[in-house]
């Protein structure tokens, strides 16, 4: 174990009074990649924010534990900590300047530059770049990354791909680097540079440089990494060698608990009557446009809307909604539905969550009480005190909080408590707080967009649990719209797969998957 | 593709090229000559560009039209009040104020770029009551220190009570010195060969300045704050650098206009000079995050034609001169709020592109 370019021993940290890592050990070698999984909410970000000198971490009371480089112990306290002692980080939200080409993104705040007299006068700041070193060293270190990119493209102008590479290439230009974090870096890019990444990751590994690879696409944690350390609650829950674990095993680890295949009695709603019947709708949503979809909804079922990204399927929900430019005859209990406004839909009872929850979903900077109730408060006057005949009403906190407490418990939303602000939630728990926005208004017929995007294998569970628990138990007829036919096969009754802007095809949920394949790529019309 | 391509061209476009048609309209209603009007804006070309490329290092950091380039006129403004009095003429005089309003403006700007940091993403609303704030200390010290605690030693630029300096200063004695100093005449067009050369050192000076580590820092930091930050630039000194850089150059901006028109009014010369600016970049076919030097010197051009033939066409048009004369305040003011609402609109329909475009993956 002398070896060990890093080492991280018993870290602790909690934030507002909740303790998020509780005893967290993990060491990296020379050149190795270890895989780091678990739950979103886990600890993972956390982890890493300490590793990497994030502000959160200084602000929030530091860190309790040891980190170890080279063996010795080093007290990080800032990015600029960690960047001295060669631990580089790509983040999962890009860190780049759009306005900059990949050369002067990678070499940023560490340009070359030539001295003039009046520099030497005041000062460095006044240096002028030496744009050809600029270039040369760009140039090298795009080449170790192994793939292409035009080092002077404007980023803004970049696939989200080489956004990704040029990231990494800024890192591994940095002469002292010893550790490399990539968090989540494939969860944006397309198969193909996915595998591209995943050369270059081992490549960069064989060049000495220790690597963290933060993934929730599992077969890639098994393709590319030596070791795999799953973080659970706080805890590492197992830190294994690749070659003696499988995928399953790593699941269930990060879980807790036995993922079975989710089974469901087929129920037939042909004989009841249609709720909604959306004739000949068109959306003018950017990169997802309907053109002219038609169905009819059963009231009481579960609907799934399919299809490959770019579509339309995202575009139906916000355009009934009213969030985009929308036309087309939706008839709503036999009546004509205004889909120009979004409070006319509200009123209807008709809820939507929406797939953007930070944009659309949630008030980040309020309370969970506040998230879960003004949606609510605002079109059904609920949580109100009246008084003086009702000429002045009030909110009625007790109630409120009554509510959201009730939603905390029954979805398992991880917060200390109902006056935490909705920011500091991870993912997957800001869509169980925007799914408790939408059940609080106790609609009749609830639009859920995407509803497990970005969220890990457990919330994942317990949000599609939640969503079906909440049919059956209400009757409320459910449009759910997914990129993941599987979770669809999972909870719906009837699966439209859409292609083009319009129903490719209609099937029950429970016909095989080969099926909604064949409709997706346009093969079953 | 072509096709859209144009129209694309000319929405991008569309403030100047209004302003192209207004001008088209008013020259020929005004009547005047063509000689005339070449010498009228090649005049207030020499008087007027310095100051304006002062706004361009701000918008380049990213703190939008800085309304605080007032304060920079009012140092020059002192600057020149001393040199008057110490009666330093000519070059010299208008070097002397050069030097002087250096150290003024710096702290100015320190302070407004302080404030500013403070109140991120209000930068301009925020430079403009500063700029009234500012004013308010201006004339604290003109009215009443100088004189009792500042020496003020001639009286000809003292107010009759004693003290407080005179709502004119003359600066008689060193009007139009650069300009006249190697100054051309061709084809009856009087060219102020040095203010040009000014003007041209300083375009070059913006030039180099952007290719240093300061201005690539600026254009960083600009752009994406957090970014800047998370790689180790000092991001509050950087932005309180460009408003002190912006100041001092709206400083001796201020000079040359002023030895240009031969006298100070005291309290009202640089009230309106940041608006006037500012309404001549956004005419030139700026905007709140992007500016160059050809928005310059094509709003200079547009902007200042306007106040030439617009009165004299109103005049003409209506029989009144006061209709012109409101007419030029009213475009002015209408053009900066039609270029802020076209930027925010702008910017507004470019983020609903973007997160449809994330909705894609």
């Amino acid at each position: 174990m002398s070896n060990n370019v890093l080492e991280m021993k018993n870290i602790k940290k909690s934030y507002y009074g909740t303790t998020v890592l509780h005893d967290i050990n993990l060491s990296l070698k020379e050149g190795e990649i270890v895989g780091l999984v678990g739950e979103n909410g886990a600890g993972k970000s956390t982890l890493m924010n300490i590793l990497f000198g994030d502000e959160v971490i200084a602000s929030t009371g530091g860190y309790e534990g040891e980190i170890l480089i080279d063996g010795k112990v080093e007290n990080i306290g800032s990015s600029f900590d960690a960047l001295n002692l060669g631990i580089g980080m790509v983040h999962q939200e890009f860190s780049l300047i759009p306005g900059f080409t990949a050369t002067e993104n990678i070499l940023f705040n560490r340009e070359p530059s030539k001295k003039s007299s009046i520099s030497s006068i005041f000062g460095d700041r006044l240096d002028t770049l030496d744009r050809k070193k600029m270039k040369d060293i760009a140039d090298s270190a795009i080449d170790k990354v192994g793939v292409k990119i035009n080092d002077s493209m404007l980023v803004a102008n970049m696939p989200v791909g080489h956004k990704q590479f040029t990231e990494i290439a800024r890192e591994i230009s940095k002469d002292n680097l010893k550790v490399l974090i990539l968090d989540e870096p494939t969860a944006v890019l397309t198969e193909k540079e996915a595998t591209t990444l995943l050369m270059s990751i081992k490549n960069l590994a064989s060049r000495g440089i220790a690597i963290i690879f933060i993934s929730h696409r599992l077969n890639e944690i098994l393709d590319v990494c030596n070791r795999v350390v799953v973080i659970r609650d706080g805890f590492v829950v197992k830190d294994s060698d690749i070659k003696s674990i499988t995928i399953d095993e790593i699941t269930k680890c990060m879980i807790g608990r036995e993922v079975g295949e989710r089974k469901r009695d087929d129920r037939n709603f042909d004989g009841k009557g249609v709720i909604m019947s959306i004739k000949n709708l068109y959306v003018d949503m950017p990169g997802e446009n309907v053109k002219g979809f038609n169905i009819d909804i059963y009231d009481g079922e579960i609907l799934g809307i399919g299809g490959l990204a770019g579509q339309g399927k995202l575009g139906i929900p916000n355009g009934i909604m009213g969030l985009y430019d929308a036309e087309g005859d939706v008839e709503y209990k036999g009546k004509k539905l205004d889909i120009t406004k979004p409070i006319c839909t509200l009123e209807e009872d008709i809820a939507f969550v929406s797939e953007d929850r930070r944009g659309v979903g949630l008030l980040l900077d309020e309370s969970l009480e506040w998230n879960v109730s003004f949606l609510t408060m605002q079109v059904k006057n609920k949580f109100l005190k009246k008084i003086l005949g009702g000429l002045i009403s009030y909110r009625d906190n007790d109630e409120i909080k009554k509510v959201t407490d009730h939603y905390i418990e029954a979805l398992n939303i991880k917060c200390t408590g109902t006056k935490q602000k909705a920011r500091e939630l991870s993912g997957g728990n800001q869509q169980k707080v925007c799914l408790a926005k939408a059940f609080a208004m106790a609609p009749k017929f609830l639009f859920v967009s995407e509803p497990t995007r970005g969220i890990d294998v457990g919330a994942k569970a317990l949000v599609l649990d939640a969503l079906k628990g909440y049919n059956v138990k209400h009757g409320t007829t459910v449009v759910m719209v997914s990129s993941e036919i599987e979770e669809l096969r999972q909870i719906c009754d009837r699966i439209a797969i859409v292609s083009d802007g319009k129903v490719a095809g209609i099937y029950k949920a429970s016909e095989p998957v080969e099926k909604f394949g064949a409709l997706m790529i346009g093969a079953g019309v | 593709m072509k096709n859209f391509d144009l129209k694309k061209f000319l929405a991008d476009r569309s403030v100047p090229i209004m302003f192209i048609i207004i001008c088209l309209v008013c020259i020929p209603l005004s009547g005047f000559s063509t000689s005339y009007l070449f010498n009228e804006i090649v005049t207030r070309v020499a008087r007027n560009t310095f100051l304006i490329l002062s706004l361009l290092i701000p918008i380049m950091a990213g703190m939008g039209l800085n309304f605080g380039m007032t304060l920079g006129a009012m140092a020059g403004e002192i600057a020149l009040i001393f040199s008057s009095d110490w009666q330093i003429w000519g070059i010299p005089g208008v070097v002397l104020a050069m030097i002087l309003s250096i150290p003024i403006s710096i702290l100015l700007g320190a302070l407004c770029g302080t404030l500013l940091n403070m109140s991120r993403g209000r930068e301009m609303i925020t430079s403009y009551i500063i700029s009234f704030f500012i004013n308010g200390i201006y004339q604290l010290v003109v009215l009443y220190m100088m004189g009792p605690i500042i020496p003020i030693l001639h009286e000809s630029i003292k107010l009759p009570r004693g003290y407080g300096i005179r709502n004119t200063v003359s600066l008689l004695n060193l009007r139009q010195c650069i300009d006249n100093l190697i100054s051309v005449n061709i084809l009856g067009v009087k060219i102020p060969v040095l203010s040009f050369i000014i003007i041209i050192a300083l375009c070059l000076f913006i030039v180099w300045f952007t290719k240093t580590k300061l201005g690539q820092d600026m254009r960083a930091v600009g752009q994406n704050m957090e970014v800047a930050r998370a790689a180790g630039i000092n991001v509050d000194r950087t932005r309180v650098l460009s408003i002190i850089i912006s100041t001092v150059l709206a400083g001796f901006g201020m000079i040359l206009y002023l030895q240009n028109m031969g006298n100070i009014a005291t309290y009202s010369s640089h009230s309106q000079i940041g608006m006037f600016c500012i309404a001549a970049l956004l005419v030139g076919g700026a905007s709140v995050d992007k500016a160059s030097i050809g928005n310059v010197f094509l709003g200079v051009i547009l902007f200042h034609l306007m106040f030439i033939v617009a009165p004299r066409a109103g005049t003409v048009i209506t029989g009144d001169s006061m209709i012109g004369e409101y007419f030029r305040v009213f475009i002015s003011y209408g053009v900066i709020t039609l270029a802020l609402v076209m930027y925010e609109a702008k910017k507004h329909k470019k983020k609903k592109m973007k997160d449809g475009g994330d909705n894609e993956e």
